[in-house]
């Protein structure tokens, strides 16, 4: 049966119903990405342009492009709050998957006893506001000497993450046929080795998944990145933010450093978005 | 054990500012101006639940959060619905459509209060020039609403792919047999996918509460707090570090809202834990 055909069995269309329907869902992607769009445009624009009622048609320039990426002294620039953004996500992911990995295997492959408990033990943490948090962490890390630092945004991040790709890989790794690692077990291989060499091939995909939504988050976060860290060590959220001005025109400049801001989280969403919807619902959804 | 690394840095990370909490909101805790500390019992709780402000955000909250998901949904589930065909370009679609999902709320924020709403060089208010009527200044007038518009454009592509996935997942000879029976499409509709669509509607109202209820970035970006956008989140923000300094009092809001929070996670678990089962050999 072609896709075509399961298609119009599903729905009971016509051809041209489709082809209408397919028109509106066309008509409605583009209004949804409109502001994306504009968004990209004004980046390209003069500030007297983007200043204007609204145009399509302008002299196209990337002067908005330079003017946000030069490094003014004295300010956040653009290379900085991309490296410490850098920084942050990278370490933090990979700390993410450091202790994911072995404690999804500790809940789905072995489980533990009370391995349920566990498992929503780590969900739960997420349904605590941070907001409620953010006070006795603001002066723990003050008091620690870590306020304006990396470390502290790592730590924070690798916890936001952590309940997330424990449920995320958990689902992936039940997928793996436990007979293979019996028989590695069988062979004498130990627990690192039945990870490393049994496991970890067939689940490549699915953790390659889970980093991929631990970076957009910790790429996008910005309430604990200005409350902790709104000075030295500021991440991409604050560095937008920073292009807003009380003074003078700023929306051609905010639209080109934004642009920039999104680009890689928006990237890696579209390459690995057929994967995306297992890891928002916790896996409980393939 | 390969399960302790990760359950010890949770516990530390969340449990135990949340016990620090719990200390704070019972005591008379002011940086500004600076008081000695004191232990008040549970007096920042009987004066915070009555504070007019913090009702008036308990409110904002709950208008916020059941506005944007109840939307969310709707508008969800009418893009995975169209979604759910082969049309030329669907590929395209798709990935325009997810994409509010994956900007960063800061920039959603400050794109749409600049460039949508604002009633000199926005979009809006330049359609409603040219058709000939007056233009609005959005955020102004309808604060509340304008960020739920901003929210509603992020979470709907969320909904969308959890819906995608539950139509997707519906038996084909079950709709066969019932379209060979003569059932109308709407018919179809109403007594078989919406039953299915059960589940993955209730996750995604579910997923979508907690995350729309710490909403902090958008209100932060386009209101400011503004005239009744302040909701909870940022009225706890607001009394503590973001100028009230009212350690104690803020601390009380907090633990109130943790206590919410789990009344609603309770549900939420019972969820998640009937998908566990239903879905997955466990």
């Amino acid at each position: 049966m072609t896709t075509t055909h399961r298609e119009r069995v599903l729905t009971g269309e016509t051809v041209w119903g489709t082809l209408t329907l397919g028109l509106t869902a066309w008509f409605v992607a583009a209004v949804f990405f409109f502001p994306v769009f504009w968004m990209v445009l004004n980046g390209f624009k003069e500030e007297a342009d983007a200043n204007a009622s609204p145009r399509l048609f302008f002299e196209p320039t990337l002067d908005r492009f330079r003017e946000v990426t030069t490094q003014t002294p004295g300010l956040l620039g653009f290379s900085e709050a991309f490296l410490n953004s850098f920084w942050v996500v990278a370490v933090s992911t990979v700390l993410v998957l450091a202790l994911a990995i072995p404690a999804a295997y500790a809940l789905s492959v072995r489980p533990v006893r009370r391995w349920r408990d566990v498992l929503f033990f780590f969900i739960s943490t997420k349904f605590l506001p941070i907001v409620a948090a953010i006070l006795p962490l603001w002066i723990i890390a003050r008091d620690l000497g870590i306020l304006n630092s990396h470390l502290v945004l790592i730590i924070l991040y690798t916890a936001m993450n952590l309940p997330l790709a424990v449920w995320m890989l958990r689902s992936f790794f039940s997928e793996v046929p436990r007979e293979l690692i019996e028989a590695a077990e069988i062979d004498g291989t130990g627990l690192w080795g039945q990870i490393t060499q049994v496991m970890l091939p067939i689940v490549t995909p699915g953790i390659a998944a889970t980093a991929l939504l631990c970076v957009v988050f910790a790429w996008n976060e910005f309430f604990l990145a200005v409350q902790l860290n709104p000075v030295d060590a500021s991440t991409v959220p604050i560095w937008v933010t920073s292009n807003v001005s009380t003074r003078g025109n700023f929306l051609a400049k905010l639209s080109a450093a934004s642009s920039l801001a999104v680009l890689p989280v928006v990237l890696a969403g579209w390459l690995a978005q057929k994967r995306m919807i297992r890891g928002l619902t916790m896996g409980a959804i393939k | 054990m390969p399960l302790l690394p990760a359950l010890l840095f949770t516990i530390v990370i969340t449990q135990v500012p949340f016990l620090f909490s719990i200390w704070y909101s019972l005591t008379d805790w002011k940086i500004v101006p600076p008081t000695p500390r004191e232990f008040t019992g549970l007096e920042n709780y009987t004066s915070g639940y009555s504070n007019p402000f913090f009702l008036d955000a308990v409110g904002t909250t709950l208008a916020m959060t059941v506005t944007t998901v109840l939307l969310s949904v709707v508008v969800g589930t009418v893009l995975a619905l169209l979604l759910d065909r082969d049309f030329p370009g669907r590929g395209v679609v798709r990935t325009l459509l997810i994409t509010p999902f994956l900007i960063m709320p800061v920039v959603a924020g400050l794109v749409w209060k600049n460039q949508m709403f604002s009633s000199v060089f926005g979009v809006f208010s330049w359609l409603l020039e040219t058709l000939g009527f007056q233009a609005i200044p959005f955020v102004e007038r309808w604060p509340l609403w304008s960020i739920i518009v901003v929210l509603v454009w992020q979470w709907s592509p969320f909904m969308m792919l959890i819906v995608l996935a539950g139509l997707q997942s519906q038996p084909t000879d079950i709709l066969e047999a019932a379209r060979v029976d003569g059932a109308s499409s709407r018919g179809i509709f109403a007594q078989i996918t919406l039953p299915l669509l059960r589940p993955y509607l209730e996750l995604g109202i579910l997923l979508g509460s907690i995350y729309i209820i710490q909403v902090f970035d958008h209100v932060e970006v386009i209101t400011g707090g503004g005239p009744g956008s302040t909701n909870v989140p940022y009225f706890v923000f607001q009394r503590s570090i973001g100028g009230g300094w009212d350690f104690g009092q803020a601390s009380a809001y907090a633990i109130i809202v943790v206590i919410a929070s789990i009344i609603i996670a309770t549900f939420a678990l019972r969820l998640l834990s009937g998908l566990l089962e239903g879905h997955e050999v466990a």
